[in-house]
């Protein structure tokens, strides 16, 4: 069994180091974006619409300037370009959804900025609109834009066609169809988005201190609005208070303005959302209406698979198209199947943007597959089990891209999960209760989920390693800390490679000017493919540096070496070290594998190896093996390796509420090798605790257009108290493919977690809710009451 | 204006404050501690938690008019002379944080627990930090962190 802790040969990895920036952090001391003045500094602020779809008339910003203290007030009109290089808007004065701002002010303090607003004069004429996915592809439906004149955002299509599905269901013994329907959910990072931007002519044009997941991405939107060359704007990240994917379009927007607003009255502008602000512009996890349809035979092998994935953009394209190629490369789920046919698209309608939000589709999908894989088993009297024993992904077989597999660990993670929840014993146990107060229930959900980008994006990464004339060490790369722990994981992964302490690494956040973009960190790419330049720049250091010992002279007295390591006097007279190869460097110190008891400290290198004019840094660039899928068939090669993992959720339901107590949940992942395994401990029990919300509780619940949650009273997460007891499984196996032989974690921490629940749910009530989350009244009455 | 009059931190404090000054305001922008965060401004995410006269107390909806008198503790007046104190040093050993961001906000909610309550259970530790919302940790470490941290104060006493 490869549980977590077979494996050998690290010096650094495989353990729970603390975290680098823990001491700051829990003293307070650590800087976040919203942290920092500035002299002369104004607040920036934004008008936003409330409207779902309207057309501003007429706009007065000159009460708001008459204010004293405010500085600036524009509107779209004003601003040279109001549509920003992707396709939101920085101004509008065609409101497309509620969170659509159409003008800025800048004023010395907040409260100015509030009395500016509300100063501004505007008349909106109310739009026809449209807000959900059923109705946004009606005929005739209203379009949101002009240009896709059926709000199908026809870039965002995908398909999987393998095999010969029509011939395949004539085929079938049984033929299983449902639809699901997931919720707009909020990320809910405590940290509301922050920016202060500044005139900076020491940097260039500008330089911004936000609270980016992505830096560069930030850049694209300031330089855009400024009109200037990106080696004119320095995006300096700070640290982030979580962001889960949302702090992408949400936080460029937000700089953009802020930038803007400084250019036009010289002063340092920082825009601070509320949460009420962040909750209306931060993309949301999108729903997606999911059909399936499974065509199987009588010994329960699915043979052929049907589905339809659509999901609500919202008002503009937030990454729609990479979600759905993702949503489309798992759109037959953790199985081997033959002959598969599925669509996914996006579609506009007058809400909130769809976006980035962890699983990237994921856990939509999963939500509704692993619920359709149990309506299948029980539509032919089998165990739910047995039913993805005989269909789920092994060595040998392929997925949905038509990928062949291996090291596939999914049936050992899932066997090992079952047999220590007692699965199939509480199983069978639930199906009988009579209770009409409490029943309990057990639901399993497993998965696959492709590792970094894949074929999604390029996912190549630079990094560079500066080793100083005392021995410490500094990396630098454009991949960045979210709060998930990337910096501790990368300076061990520099410990190892290099070859020195932990506690010599330090890493900082992303500075634009000072590194090459390495693409965004997401996808749960960070350590298991944007790591691989660390280890590169790691490795060619280490060996630069063990050249450099020799060639200073660290090795040439044979006197030292020989009293160091208790040999007689001259014994190794005619030894000579030349070769790089005779010396290991590791946890900061140098020797030779013949006489490893002669140390040479790393600082004592580079202490002469500064004033000798050696090279002591290390810059490299990954470029990962090419992964490429036909874009008709979505056949090929979709990414280097996949993790596997298996949740079972046990929950108790209130028959006389539709209350349900997530009691424990169970999460099994293979993570290939575990860099830091408290770390990873802590991605599954926070994706746990995620998924059940996402589960339970969390809804947007926009009414027309208009979310009905606008801050956290009323958009309810899980608090300590709600939470279940979680047993956590690590396994580790041989795959070479990430960084060291990691996998991801983040996503799949999270993305199965939903599906169990629900699946625990029908157990209990012997009823299944296909629209998610299981709130009261979902579990009481069988739907939404708004 | 008000004039108040009142310790942050073991520090006296006097100043005058407009009737709508908020304390995490008073605290952030007027005397440069930001170490206490702000996330929604109703009172829910704990992320502004300060401990006034001993008990928790969440700073975005607590007047400063009101504080006359009042012993205020923030997160910069935790730790000792530059040592960790027993709750930030399990949460770190527990890896009890990820973004930071609602740590300040815990550690405040843990100490005005452990300083009343020595000997807490579990569902009072769960019920000290319910008004500190986590995003990232699934609150499991933070549990056994400070569960750690009573027993690290218990060997001290």
């Amino acid at each position: 069994m490869p549980l977590f802790g077979d494996k050998t040969g690290f010096d650094v990895l495989n353990q729970s180091k603390p975290r680098i920036d823990g001491a700051d952090k829990v003293t307070g001391r650590t800087r976040y974006a919203a942290d920092y003045t500035m002299p002369g500094m104004l607040y920036g602020g934004m008008l936003r619409s409330g409207l779902a779809s309207a057309r501003v008339v007429h706009i007065d910003i000159s009460p708001a300037l008459a204010i004293p203290g405010v500085h600036a007030a524009i509107t779209a009109k004003e601003l040279p370009n109001a549509k920003s290089w992707a396709s939101y808007q920085y101004l509008t004065d065609v409101v497309r959804y509620e969170g659509d701002v159409v003008a800025l002010v800048a004023a010395e303090s907040r409260e100015l900025v509030r009395d500016a607003l509300e100063a501004i004069e505007v008349e909106y004429e109310p739009l026809d609109a449209v807000y959900d996915i059923r109705s946004a592809i009606q005929p005739g439906a209203h379009a949101v834009h002009e240009e896709y004149p059926d709000n199908k955002f026809s870039q965002s299509v995908y398909r999987i066609k393998k095999g010969d599905v029509e011939a395949a269901f004539a085929r079938a013994d049984v033929i299983v169809e449902r639809e699901y329907e997931t919720q707009y959910a909020e990320h809910a990072y405590i940290e509301p988005e922050a920016v202060l931007a500044y005139n900076n002519p020491n940097e260039g044009d500008m330089t911004v201190l936000s609270s980016s997941q992505n830096p560069f991405f930030t850049r694209r939107y300031v330089a855009d609005i400024l009109g200037t060359s990106m080696n004119r704007v320095q995006i300096i990240q700070q640290t982030l208070g979580g962001s889960f994917g949302g702090k992408e379009e949400g936080v460029g927007l937000a700089a953009a303005r802020a930038a803007y607003l400084a250019r036009l009255t010289g002063r340092p502008v920082k825009i601070v959302f509320s949460r009420e602000e962040s909750f209306l512009e931060s993309a949301k996890r999108h729903p997606f209406l999911l059909r399936y349809k499974a065509g199987i035979t009588k010994e329960g092998r699915i043979i052929a698979w049907q589905g339809t994935q659509i999901d609500n953009c919202g008002a503009y394209n937030n990454q729609t198209q990479f979600m759905n190629w993702r949503a489309n490369a798992h759109s037959a789920g953790a199985y081997a199947i033959d002959n598969i046919e599925t669509e996914t698209f996006g579609v506009f309608t007058n809400n909130v943007h769809g976006g980035a939000f962890r699983g990237y589709s994921s856990p939509q999908l999963i939500y509704g597959q692993e619920q359709f894989i149990d309506e299948c088993a029980a539509e032919l009297g089998m165990r739910e089990t047995d039913f993805r024993r005989i269909n789920c992904l092994k060595d040998g077989l392929s997925n949905a891209t038509g990928t062949t597999l291996n090291t596939v660990t999914l049936s050992e993670v899932m066997e090992y999960t079952l047999a220590q929840t007692d699965y199939e014993n509480k199983r069978a146990k639930h199906a009988k209760q009579t209770s009409k107060e409490y029943r309990y229930g057990i639901g399993m959900a497993i998965s696959h989920r492709s590792c970094g980008f894949g074929a999604e994006a390029p996912d190549a990464s630079g990094a560079m390693l500066i080793a100083n004339e005392d021995g410490s060490v500094y990396l630098n790369t454009g991949l960045a800390e979210n709060g998930q722990g990337l910096k501790t994981a990368y300076a061990m992964i520099v410990a190892e490679s290099l070859g020195v302490c932990y506690e010599a690494v330090s890493f900082y956040g992303t500075n634009t000017h000072s590194i090459p973009d390495c693409g965004m960190t997401v996808a749960s790419r960070g350590t298991v493919m944007g790591a691989q330049s660390v280890k590169l720049a790691g490795l060619k250091l280490n060996a630069i540096m063990r050249q450099n010992a020799i060639e200073l002279g660290f090795f040439s007295d044979t006197a030292k070496i020989e009293k160091a390591c208790g040999l007689a006097e001259g014994s190794l007279r005619d030894l000579v070290v030349s070769d790089p190869e005779q010396l290991e460097l590791k946890q900061s110190e140098f020797y030779l594998k013949e006489y490893p008891a002669y140390r040479v400290p790393f600082g004592a290198v580079t202490g002469s190896g500064l004033w000798a004019g050696k090279q002591m840094s290390a810059f490299e660039w990954f470029t990962p093996p090419p992964c490429i899928q036909d874009h008709e068939t979505g056949q090929g090669t979709a990414a280097p390796t996949y993790a596997y993992g298996c949740v079972v959720a046990e929950v108790r339901v209130d028959l006389r509420t539709g209350y349900v107590d997530v009691l424990h949940v169970t999460s099994s992942h293979d993570v290939g090798t575990a860099v830091n395994p408290a770390l990873i401990r802590g991605q599954v029990y926070g994706g746990i605790v995620m998924g059940q919300g996402y589960g339970i509780c969390e809804d947007m619940e926009p009414v027309k257009g208009k979310c009905v949650c606008t801050n956290l009273d009323s958009y309810i997460i899980p608090t300590a108290m709600d939470i279940p007891e979680m047993q956590i499984n690590l396994f580790e196996c041989d795959d070479p493919s990430g960084t060291y032989g990691a996998k991801s974690v983040g996503e799949p921490a999270t993305e199965a977690v939903a599906a169990a629940i629900a699946n625990a749910i029908a157990n209990a009530t012997g009823k299944r809710i296909r629209t998610n989350p299981a709130s009261l009244e979902q579990v009481l009455l069988g739907k939404k009451l708004r | 204006m008000i004039t108040v009059d009142f310790t942050v931190n073991g520090e006296r404090v006097k100043l005058d404050v407009s009737e709508s000054a908020r304390l995490v305001d008073l605290l952030r922008e007027t005397l440069g501690l930001t170490g206490t965060k702000e996330g929604c401004a109703v009172g829910e995410c704990g992320a502004c938690t300060v401990i006034v006269n001993g008990k928790a107390v969440c700073s975005c909806i607590t007047l400063a008019a009101g504080l006359n008198g009042a012993n205020v503790i923030t997160i910069e007046g935790v730790s000792k002379n530059g040592e960790l104190d027993d709750i930030q040093q399990a949460i770190l050993d527990h890896h009890a944080l990820q973004c930071g961001f609602c740590t300040p906000g815990i550690v405040m909610s843990a100490k005005a627990l452990l300083d009343a309550n020595p000997n807490p259970t579990t569902e009072e530790i769960q019920q000290a930090i319910a008004g500190n919302l986590c995003r990232c940790t699934g609150y499991q470490q933070v549990i056994d962190a400070i569960a750690d941290a009573a027993e690290r104060r218990a060997v001290q006493e």
